[in-house]
């Protein structure tokens, strides 16, 4: 097991480079939040950026085998939900316990 | 809605004390670094007992797309140095959601504040929690991570239905993730991030020459 000191230190360099890279741009980009340019892509970018997310969580999913199902089975569920309630907590809370189900029985080891 | 963090923060939990990792790292690096997606992939980067270089090298690779949310965070509805510091400290991909979403226009800078507050508490609870009740539950029980992707999947969906009428806008994205994923999958994030905002970029002087045109 890492020694204590290495995993303290660990948490500092990701720290310190994650909030360097949520502050700094704030000092740098202030003066082009008035340009058109900018709240153009102020408005589309979430929609966008949460979409590349979900495509990133799910880029190792192994469409050609078995253990695949899981996840897909639970990306359903979670979408489905979400479009039915509209309750996130409830969408992800099922979402998440069909993955655990089919990973740990069905699909598991 | 941030309670969506306390679940993910559970499995991060289970997940740390799985690996072999004291308790406290979970509260530690929840507390600390918050930022859901990274802490994941920390814990196979320690586990590994990586160079720290490797870290850092990693967690810019990670994280540099918060870089683009500075565009768009509402920070100057929050007031006072310590609160600006916390909130871009506390600036996640979910609270940067929450803080751009529709019903948050007319919140004032003190709720947005508490709100990120409440979120990253989710967040270290669930992780404590799960790292406190993770020697409780077999290994046999996988899966919890989808709690992210569910996580990202409703925020998307959310924010697809803000923008109704603007179909482009998520296609455009969604086609930079799967390019991004062919020609540099070991760098998704950062590439689909780039060609997204190049493609929205290239469609915001291409809209205005031609009604400028018309």
């Amino acid at each position: 097991m890492p020694d204590t000191r290495y995993l303290l230190l660990a948490v500092a360099v990701s720290a310190a480079v994650t909030w360097a890279l949520r502050a700094l741009p704030f000092t740098v980009l202030a003066p082009l939040r008035a340009s058109a340019v900018v709240r153009y892509l102020g408005a589309r970018m979430p929609a966008g950026v949460m979409v590349i997310l979900c495509v990133y969580c799910l880029r190792d999913l192994p469409l050609s085998r078995p253990e695949a199902v899981a996840p897909l089975a639970a990306l359903a569920v979670t979408v489905g939900l979400h479009l039915w309630r509209r309750n996130a907590l409830l969408s992800i809370l099922g979402g998440t316990m069909v993955n655990v189900v089919l990973a740990s029985t069905v699909f598991g080891h | 809605m941030g309670l969506g963090l306390l679940p993910l923060g559970l499995a991060l939990g289970v997940l740390i004390t799985h690996a072999g990792l004291p308790w406290w790292c979970a509260s530690l690096s929840t507390a600390v670094i918050y930022a859901g997606s990274f802490e994941f992939i920390l814990v196979g980067l320690v586990l590994a007992a990586v160079p720290l270089a490797t870290i850092a090298l990693t967690a810019f690779l990670v994280n540099v797309r918060h870089v683009f949310y500075a565009l768009s965070f509402p920070l100057d509805k929050v007031s006072g140095r310590p609160a600006r510091a916390y909130s871009t400290f506390a600036l996640n991909d979910e609270s940067y959601a929450l803080a751009t979403g529709p019903q948050a226009r007319s919140w004032s800078g003190a709720r947005l504040l508490w709100l990120q507050v409440l979120m990253q508490a989710y967040w270290v609870g669930g992780a404590t929690a799960g790292a406190l009740l993770g020697s409780v539950v077999p290994d046999t029980v996988t899966g919890l991570d989808f709690a992210l992707t569910a996580l990202f999947t409703v925020l998307a969906l959310d924010a697809v239905r803000e923008r109704r009428g603007d179909l482009p806008t998520p296609l455009l994205a969604l086609l930079s993730a799967l390019i991004a994923r062919l020609i540099v999958p070991g760098q998704l994030m950062l590439g689909a991030f780039a060609l997204f905002t190049g493609a929205l970029l290239v469609r915001h002087f291409v809209t205005r020459s031609r009604s400028s045109h018309a």
